[in-house]
Parts: C-alpha cells; sequence; structure tokens
C-alpha cells in the first residue's frame, strides 16, 4: 500500500524566490526601523557629526551664532579648522583651565568605578542570599523598602546627601557626634567633608580600600588570565600590567582627600540594590534539587554557597556588572551635585568635565575633542570587559 | 538544639537585615524630618527624628501656592508655576518619551530580531555604537538643529514634544539593544504557528510578542519614564516658557548659590519621588527578567 502514496513534493523553491523573499524582507524590516532610524538620525546622529567636525574647529563662544542652514552667517561666525590641535591639548592637559590633568581624571575615573562596582556587587549579593533564606519573616517588608535607593531619582538623592554632609548642619557630622558622646570616644565630628585636601586617617583608609578591593581583583584577573589560553610563557607581561594597575590605584586611594569618601558612600549606598534585584532572580531560579543532592552527598552550608549558589549566580550577575559598571563611570550627579568635582577637581570625572568645558568654561571645540577620546575610552572598557565575560564564560562551561 | 541554632540563625539575619534597612532609611527620613520643620530655617540645628513644632506647612507651600522662581512677568503672581502645572508638564514629558521609546523600540528591535535582511548587522552595529557616543558636546548643535524645525509658528526645540523627543534618542539605543535581546529568547514558533492559523504579522505581533516580552517593555518604560522625571540641562537650554518649565526643573532651581528654603526643597523633593517609587514598585516583578534575560544573549 504504502507504494501507492504521492512523493513529498519538492520543497526547495527557486533560486529567484529566495532572493525575492530577501528582498521583500528588507524592505520590511527597514520600514519598521524607519521611525526609529530618522529619529536618531536626526537627534543623535547629525548632531555626533557636528560634534566630531566641531572637534577640529576652534568652535567657542563667539562662533555660537554660527548656524549651518543660514548662508548668512556662513561667512562672518564660521569657525576656523585646526587640525588635531584640540586633541593633543586634551591629551597633554595643556588646557586654558584650572586643575585640568588629562591622566589624572582618568584615573580617578577608572579607581571611582571599581571601588564602586565591587561593593555594589558583594554587598548586594550578600543582601540577597541573606533575603532568600528560607522561612524568613517580613522579606516582602525588606524587599520594598531595599529597592528606595534605586527607585528614588539620583538627582535628589545627590542633593539629599548634599545637605547631610554640611559641617555644622549636616546629619552626618550629627550623628559622629551623637555615637561619639553616647559611648565617649571624644570623636572630632567638625569634619569639612567636602573641602579638606588632605586624605582621611593620613591615607590608610586609602590603602584598606586598595587592599579590599583590588588586592582580590589582581588575583582574580591573573588566575584567569593563566587559565585563558594565553601562552604560559607571555602571561607575565598582562599580570605585570594588572600587578602595576593594581600599585598605582592603590597609590592614589592613599592620597584622595575626604571628597572622596563622601561621594563614595552615597553611590555605594544608591547602587547596591540593583545587584540585589538581579541576585534575588537569579538566586529564585536555581532548583531546590540541586541543594537537597549536595546535602545527601555531605556537603557543608559553606561548600553548597561556594560551588552551586555562585557558580550559577554568577551568570546573572556578568550582564548586571556590565551595565553596572558603564553607568558606575558616568555617574554624573552624584559627583556634580555633592563634591562638584573640587576640592581642586581631585573628585572630578571624565563626564562632569565634558559638562564643565560646555556649560562653565564655553570651549566647544575643546569638550567636542573631549567628548570623542572618552568615548575611546569608553570603547575600550568595554572591549576589555568583553573580552574577559568570554574568558570567564569558558572557564565555567 | 537544631531549633536552637535556627532561632539564632534568623535573629543573625534579621540583626543584619534591620541594621541595613536603617541605613537605607536614614537619608529619607533625614529629608521628611527637614521637610516638615516649621522653622524652614537653612538646616536643623538637631537630628531629630521629629522637630518640635513640626508640620506640614512646607508641603501646603509647595503644592498650592505659586512658585516665585518660575514666572511669565514676576510681578504678577498668576504668571507664576504652580506644582500643578508643573506636575502636568513633566507628566507629558515623561509619559512621551516612555512611549516614544517602547513604540519606536520595539518596532525596530522586532526588526532585527525577526527578518534577515540586507544592511542587518550594519544597522545594529550602528545603534550599540550610539550607545556609547557621550552626548555633552551634541546639546550645541542639537540646539541649532531642533530650532530649525518649526512646529506651527514656533521652534520644536521649546516646546514639550520636542523635549520628549531629544530624550527618546538618549534611550532608543538601550531599549533597541534591550528588546532585540529579549525578543530574540521568544521563540520564532510560536509566531510562525500563528501565522499558518491565519492571523497576521500584525496580529502575531500583538497577540504573541507583546504579551511574551512584557518585562523587557516595562524596563523600556521605566527608563523613559525616569529619563523625562529627571533630565533638567537640556530642559533649561531648550525651554524658553516658564509656562512649559517641569518639576525637575523648579527642584534645580530652588538650589541657590548661596542659600536653599531646604523645608519646601525637601518637601518637593519627596513629593517627585512619589511616581517614581510608585511606578518601580508596580513594574518591579518583570525589572529582573526585562534588564537581564536579553542582555544575555546580546
Amino acid at each position: 500500500m504504502t507504494d501507492t502514496l504521492p512523493k513529498p513534493v519538492q520543497t526547495t523553491p527557486p533560486a529567484g524566490g529566495a532572493r525575492r523573499k530577501l528582498f521583500s524582507n528588507t524592505l520590511r524590516a527597514w520600514l519598521y526601523i524607519l521611525p526609529a532610524g530618522i529619529l536618531m538620525l536626526f537627534i543623535t546622529l547629525l548632531p555626533q557629526l557636528y560634534q566630531g567636525w566641531m572637534a577640529f574647529t576652534d568652535y567657542n563662544i563667539q562662533n555660537l551664532r554660527f548656524n549651518l542652514f543660514n548662508p548668512e552667517t556662513w561667512e562672518r561666525f564660521a569657525p576656523s579648522l585646526v587640525g588635531l590641535e584640540n586633541f593633543i591639548r586634551v591629551l597633554t592637559s595643556r588646557l586654558p583651565i584650572e586643575n585640568y590633568d588629562f591622566i589624572r581624571l582618568l584615573k580617578f575615573n577608572v579607581g571611582w568605578t571599581v571601588a564602586n562596582v565591587v561593593f555594589h556587587v558583594i554587598i548586594g549579593v550578600a543582601i540577597a542570599v541573606a533575603l532568600n533564606s528560607k522561612n524568613l519573616s517580613g522579606q516582602r517588608v525588606y524587599r520594598a523598602i531595599f529597592v528606595l535607593p534605586w527607585a528614588i531619582p539620583g538627582l535628589i538623592i545627590a542633593f539629599t546627601w548634599r545637605n547631610m554632609y554640611d559641617r555644622r548642619f549636616g546629619a552626618i557630622n550629627q550623628l559622629i557626634g551623637k555615637i561619639s558622646d553616647w559611648f565617649d570616644l571624644g570623636i572630632n565630628n567638625d569634619i569639612r567633608w567636602l573641602e579638606t585636601t588632605t586624605p582621611p586617617a593620613g591615607g590608610s583608609a586609602g590603602l584598606a580600600l586598595g587592599l579590599v578591593v583590588l588586592l582580590p581583583l589582581a588575583i582574580f584577573a591573573i588566575n584567569a588570565l593563566w587559565k585563558s589560553g594565553v601562552p604560559k610563557w607571555l602571561v607575565w607581561l598582562p599580570a605585570a600590567g594588572v600587578v602595576y594597575a593594581a600599585y598605582t590605584l592603590t597609590i592614589m586611594y592613599m592620597g584622595l582627600p575626604f571628597a572622596f569618601w563622601a561621594v563614595w558612600l552615597p553611590n555605594i549606598w544608591l547602587g547596591w540594590p540593583f545587584m540585589t534585584v538581579i541576585a534575588t532572580g537569579a538566586l529564585q531560579a536555581i532548583p531546590e534539587e540541586l541543594y537537597e543532592a549536595a546535602r545527601m552527598d555531605g556537603a557543608s552550608g559553606w561548600q553548597q554557597f561556594w560551588s552551586i549558589t555562585v557558580p550559577l549566580l554568577r551568570a546573572a550577575m556578568v550582564p548586571a556588572i556590565m551595565v553596572g559598571t558603564i553607568w558606575t563611570f558616568n555617574n554624573f550627579n552624584i559627583i556634580f551635585f555633592i563634591s562638584e568635582g573640587g576640592p581642586f577637581g581631585r573628585t572630578e570625572l571624565l563626564v562632569t568635565q565634558a559638562y564643565k568645558l560646555v556649560f562653565t568654561q564655553r570651549l566647544y571645540g575643546i569638550a567636542a575633542a573631549f567628548s570623542i577620546v572618552v568615548f575611546f575610552v569608553l570603547l575600550v572598557i568595554t572591549l576589555i570587559q568583553n573580552r574577559v565575560t568570554q574568558a570567564t564564560k569558558a572557564y565555567y562551561e | 538544639m537544631n531549633k536552637r541554632s535556627d532561632f539564632l540563625r534568623k535573629l543573625l539575619l534579621h540583626t543584619f537585615l534591620i541594621g541595613v534597612t536603617i541605613s537605607v532609611l536614614f537619608p529619607i527620613v533625614w529629608m521628611v524630618s527637614i521637610a516638615i520643620d516649621p522653622r524652614n530655617i537653612d538646616k536643623p540645628l538637631e537630628l531629630t527624628l521629629i522637630p518640635s513644632g513640626a508640620s506640614f506647612e512646607s508641603f501646603r507651600k509647595v503644592l498650592f501656592e505659586p512658585n516665585p522662581l518660575l514666572c511669565t512677568n514676576p510681578a504678577v503672581a498668576s504668571t507664576c508655576m504652580t506644582f500643578g502645572k508643573l506636575l502636568v508638564n513633566s507628566l507629558y514629558v515623561s509619559f512621551g518619551t516612555a512611549l516614544f521609546a517602547v513604540v519606536l523600540g520595539a518596532s525596530a528591535a522586532y526588526a532585527f530580531s525577526r527578518f534577515r535582511f540586507i544592511g542587518r548587522q550594519v544597522g545594529l552595529l550602528g545603534f550599540i555604537a550610539l550607545l556609547m557616543l557621550p552626548a555633552t558636546a551634541t546639546v550645541t548643535p542639537l540646539y541649532v538643529l531642533l530650532g530649525q524645525i518649526r512646529l506651527g509658528d514656533e521652534a520644536l526645540r521649546s516646546t514639550l514634544l520636542g523635549l520628549a523627543i531629544a530624550y527618546t534618542s538618549g534611550t532608543l539605543p538601550f531599549a533597541i539593544w534591550n528588546l532585540k535581546g529579549y525578543f530574540d529568547t521568544i521563540p520564532a514558533e510560536l509566531e510562525e504557528a500563528a501565522l499558518i492559523d491565519g492571523a497576521s504579522v500584525t496580529q502575531a505581533f500583538f497577540r504573541i510578542i507583546v504579551p511574551l516580552a512584557l518585562p523587557a517593555l516595562a524596563v523600556t518604560v521605566l527608563l523613559g519614564f525616569m529619563a523625562g522625571w529627571t533630565e533638567f540641562v537640556m530642559a533649561w537650554l531648550f525651554l524658553e516658557d516658564p509656562s512649559r518649565f517641569t518639576l525637575a526643573m523648579a527642584l534645580r532651581s530652588m538650589q541657590g548659590q548661596y542659600t536653599t528654603p531646604w523645608s519646601t526643597f525637601f518637601a518637593l523633593a519627596l513629593l517627585m519621588s512619589i511616581p517614581p517609587v510608585l511606578l518601580f514598585f508596580a513594574l518591579q516583578r518583570y525589572i529582573v527578567s526585562g534588564l537581564t534575560v536579553g542582555g544575555v544573549k546580546g
């Protein structure tokens, strides 16, 4: 009977059909992208190209009347081309503004990002694990309260902390005074958080931060390098780079004034809830059977944590860390409204400097060149992060 | 024995979590306690939870009295902005940004996720590159550009619609990247089945993709809303007529160079925090998956 059934129809379409399909798909797809594309073209791409052109000119306040759409202004207000001069001046710190040092800015920005993200992750995960323990009463209340630092606009948080750091009336100094009184400690609570130029505790706070944050990171990085497939005889080269970076950043932390700690604390305060929310989601997705199996095999609670919870959390935390790194690297509100980059520009970030170049110094051409340099810095960081993520992925699969 | 160690474990956990709660609430309580301080002095002199003679006077002032800093004509009180008008403007810009971001973002992300077409890679990379470009120095050309587009008898630049469009361009690259990653995790077979059953592409999109991608769509709405709600740099630069000013601008304008009316300032800040916090709570269960599922796939 079976051989009377008709043969299946040839399903491969002729080549012309495939091409037509691709063509109609292309048309359809670009139709869907068109609205977003037009918006990005006019609102982002064109201004970016314009900025690219500005970076090569001496565009400043006199050239503001220049209007691309009005030929009458071309002759009188057009800036003149200066080649790479703006870029050279940005990178070699030869700008007509006070306290500008590109290398210092870059180092501070990296050190700031590391000091924040590491603590966000550690605190965020610790709290998520604590919240996730079984039969804990009040879980929902804790969860609701713990998203507040993330949900309140950053602008408002920054203003609040700025007020709290006030020398005489601020909450921080008053709290230190109260605690000092209760326990009769005699701590000096007249701290000028935002103006003092000396580092707290003679630099030992910075040393402690360096040891807590950078030492484990350096060990982790060298360990990952060792296992990443880089030829073993070559590993010492990037490893020496890692050690050098950790060393210079620690030296930098040791020299940072009180203002750094005054902006660091609020940024820790507002940053960990994001990590807690992500980690909570990942923890709840871990099947209970894994822990049961581990218990049957006689694993202790600590062993379960390190061999089940941590590896499975890592998968969810990696993209969160990437997002968090970019956010922290460009965290404008906290620095701009609490320390204002001071004292003497020592807590300035690249973004706050870029803002000041435009709105305070009004050096538009230089600001454009500066923005392009910052773009390349971000690009390098993203590429390195991507590399590390790939490496850790291969390591764990 | 076991019961006792369990009790001890819980005691430790609660101590830890209550400690965290206190440090989270401390700045918020500080805001409240200054806002209800009747003296409206710059800063309170005592670390007290409820200052003596506490009242909601500064809240009443913020809510019902015209704001003397934002007036078309400072001599006439009726031309000054009130909380209600500022709120309407802020909601308009914020929801406008959220709506543009979610509609345009979902449409483009759907194309990138579902179609294989000419220019796909280039288009996608283009949007991702825009995500990383710092926008500080682009405000000057943007000012000129938006000034060229006329909307009736005025420039698009000085309208709330223009502002919402400018904010949307800031949120779109991330929205497209995030939504595309999320759409990729939804099996295409689901739509194919619907198409075979006679649904149109549009129907398939709204009946299948939209309900399944709710978390990522919710995150897009949230980020768009927050951008419109808190931005004030561009707003100060672009808007000219005080009747269009937003809450974020009002808050910023109260930060004086020498003194700030802290009680009313924090009253306004607290009121301004309520909508984003409510939106956060409403969308909370979507946020985790909406922000991470797409990201893993990139």
